[in-house]
């Protein structure tokens, strides 16, 4: 079905769905690089009247990939809770906006399981920044493992103690660095260099006895695909959360060699083991706009309607903490701060609408139109809009993954200008160390605390 | 217990990665930011810098190798980073220039700014130096060296297509990491035509100063090649083995009388 729009004495006619989601879209460089953009600012602005008008229920009933051809269309279709459906079901996606700009929080957790990725994307698309925050601070997703995040004022961080050959005394001394800078709530993380079983048992033994050495609050994860994860579980290995890198097509997941029935196997097999004693929030996803587009797996959908797309596989396996890697894929997808900053909040806005537990990955590449300027830009307004967790990575830096990401430091920032507080059972622990205050703020001493509590971690 | 400063500073020793840098409030110390400055500012610059194209083909031909500077259809770097598609094919009438001075050979070597033209500036011409003996010694035909200006790896296939080579090999400027704005990739691809896929590659990172030495790449890329014309294939089912060679100070594989065409 074509879509019309009429601006003085032109006609903009939009194909279909696709078509007229993707011409909404604030423009980016991964849309043109698809050819899909619109191709002038009048045809986007007219997009975005004419979006307006498209009532939610026709969204609904117009899948953009068909049941038939695609898996995740299946999964957003045969999971799609129609009751909680029913309070929206009336509204177009204009009145959808001032909806949920007047939403209480209690509302919006009631019409997640009722919103599709779709939805999701349209209503974004119309929405300033302003409005992608102010509805996503509304829109709180609570998960836990070993302790629990996401709770509101609360932020939480990855500490990613990435290293370049996975020599694990450099690990561990990140992963003190991080610890005393009070990071590390959300989950202690590891990108491994090397992908082997015997190497990620090693990392996965390492995280264990640290965590339980020290009774520290937070849980542990190496990422690697699911399917030396699942073999590293048939070893008997300690593995808290499961991690894996997913994405809004079938065919664009295959691409990363998973299907939703493997990952189904391997969240069964993480739950069998019972590590939580908070809850049973045990995995782990990242996603990102363009990985559709990067796999030739796009089907003529705009990157920001793929990337909500992930986040319905990411919310029918209930997981702990699934982050968009916003400015990690490169300049011809997001080409300078200004698109990573809006694709980092629209991201963020959707998975929080949808009831998945979003952390943004506030990131760019030295071949991207952006810097730390930039990031303090988006890490405050994520901040802002009570982002689930961000990375923290010593001094910004990733030396194993070549990019550049926020920092130890940068959640001190944001803690104290927004004051924003850790998962709440991590923060007792760091007081109950001697690393922080009444209030959480760090005490001076460069963690000499922790230095004296784990000599083992400075040895 | 002895001082946390003494002890973070053997701590950092442990890591590449940057921490023990201490804090001023909840901020970076003044060095520390400044520092991270000055690391972004010469990746920066490794990206944007022009290629000296003219230089390099001075050096290059002080080498011995003769020299045919070409182009990708990506017309400036703003449009390079933003279509890659267009930095992985080649200029039309390039295109007509190769296939013109196309003569059998066994490999073309196409030296390539990628996404830093001074890790090719500093690397490419000391690694071909490296190279040369080795390929002279195993009786290889080379093809002139081709300078690639706002190129994707890939644009190697069009040229090895062109020149009508057995394999090419693409000496790039890799993506600048915030410590390493200065390394050079090499992907080595038997049967070069458009289309190829990553998979058919075979890649050799981080050359440069404070990583692998050029010899040391030059001696991968020979061993690779003799494997490469052996097989009658690159990527994943080539696995490099060249470590061991290098370690136990073993010459490149026996290799068959190169083949004549």
């Amino acid at each position: 079905m074509a879509y019309r729009h009429v601006v003085g004495p032109r006609t903009h006619v939009f194909a279909d769905l696709a078509t007229l989601m993707a011409k909404a879209t604030p423009v980016r460089s991964g849309d043109r690089l698809a050819g899909i953009a619109a191709e002038s600012a009048e045809e986007n602005a007219a997009a975005r009247w004419c979006l307006a008008e498209v009532p939610l229920a026709d969204i609904l009933a117009r899948p953009l990939i068909p049941y038939e051809q695609d898996d995740v269309t299946g999964l957003i279709l045969d999971t799609h809770d129609a009751g909680a459906f029913k309070d929206i079901a009336h509204l177009t996606v204009g009145d959808f906006r001032e909806f949920l700009l007047t939403a209480t929080p209690d509302v919006l957790t009631r019409i997640a399981p009722g919103v599709t990725p779709e939805i999701a994307a349209a209503v974004s698309k119309i929405m300033r920044n302003q409005d992608l925050i102010s509805v996503a601070r509304k829109a709180r997703v609570v998960t836990r493992f070993r302790n629990t995040i996401g709770l509101p004022g609360t932020l939480a961080v990855r500490l990613q103690p990435n290293h370049p050959t996975d020599d694990p005394k450099g690990i561990t001394a990140a992963i003190l660095d991080g610890l005393t800078l009070g990071c590390g709530d959300a989950v202690i993380g590891i990108n491994p260099a090397s992908d082997s079983v015997q190497a990620l048992g090693d990392l996965l033994q390492l995280l264990d006895g640290v965590i339980q050495k020290h009774a520290i609050p937070t849980q542990a994860c190496v990422l690697t695909h699911v399917t030396t994860t699942l073999a590293a579980m048939e070893r008997g290995l300690p593995v808290d959360l499961v991690f894996q890198s997913i994405a809004g097509t079938e065919k664009a997941n295959a691409g990363f060699g998973v299907t939703l029935a493997l990952l189904k196997e391997v969240h069964e097999a993480a739950l069998a083991l019972k590590r939580g004693p908070l809850g049973d929030n045990c995995m782990y996803f990242e996603t990102g706009q363009g990985s559709a587009l990067s796999a030739d797996a796009h089907h003529g959908i705009d990157q920001q309607t793929l990337e909500a797309r992930a986040y319905a596989v990411a919310r029918s396996f209930r997981p702990l903490l699934v982050n968009t890697v916003v400015g990690f894929i490169g300049p011809e997808y997001l080409y300078d701060g200004k698109e990573i900053i809006r694709a980092g909040l629209e991201d963020h806005f959707c998975g929080k609408l949808m009831g998945v537990p979003l952390g943004v990955d506030v990131c760019y590449t030295n071949h991207a139109e952006a810097d730390q300027d930039d990031m303090d830009t988006l890490l405050t307004l994520l901040g802002a809009a009570g982002c689930t967790y961000i990375m923290g990575i010593p001094g910004a830096d990733d030396v194993m993954l070549n990019y550049q990401s926020t920092s130890f430091h940068d959640s001190l920032y944001l803690r104290e200008v927004l004051g924003l507080k850790r998962a709440p059972e991590f923060e007792a622990w760091l007081h109950g160390i001697g690393l922080t205050d009444e209030s959480g703020a760090l005490l001076p001493g460069s963690g000499a605390p922790l230095l004296a509590a784990a000599p083992d971690l400075a040895a | 217990m002895s001082d946390p400063r003494e002890i973070w500073a053997r701590l950092a020793g442990l890591t590449p990665a940057r921490i023990g840098l201490g804090r001023a409030g909840s901020g970076l110390p003044t060095r520390e930011v400044l520092r991270f400055g000055l690391d972004h500012a010469q990746a920066r610059d490794a990206v944007h810098a022009p290629m000296d194209a003219e230089a390099l083909a001075g050096s290059i031909a002080a080498l011995g190798f003769a020299t045919i500077p070409v182009a990708s259809q990506a017309p400036d770097r703003a449009t390079y980073l933003r279509r890659p598609d267009l930095g992985r094919r080649l200029d039309a009438a390039d295109m007509s220039k190769l296939q013109a001075a196309a003569e059998p050979s066994d490999l073309a070597l196409v030296v390539a700014d990628g996404l830093s033209a001074r890790a090719v500036h500093e690397n490419a011409a000391p690694l071909l130096k490296a190279f040369k003996p080795l390929a002279e010694q195993s009786g290889w035909r080379l093809t002139p060296v081709v300078i690639a200006s706002q190129a994707r790896v890939a644009l190697g296939d069009a040229i090895g297509e062109a020149l009508k080579a057995r394999a090419v090999a693409v000496l790039i400027g890799e993506r600048p990491g915030l410590s390493s704005p200065d390394s050079l990739g090499i992907y080595l691809t038997f049967g070069p035509q458009i289309g190829r896929s990553d998979a058919e590659r075979n890649c050799i990172s981080n050359v440069r100063a404070a990583g692998l030495t050029h010899e040391k790449a030059a001696f991968k890329l020979h061993w690779l090649l003799a494997r490469a014309l052996t097989l009658v294939l690159s990527g994943v089912t080539l696995k490099d083995e060249s470590d061991r060679a290098l370690e136990s100070g073993a010459a490149a594989p026996a290799l068959p009388e190169p083949e004549r065409r």
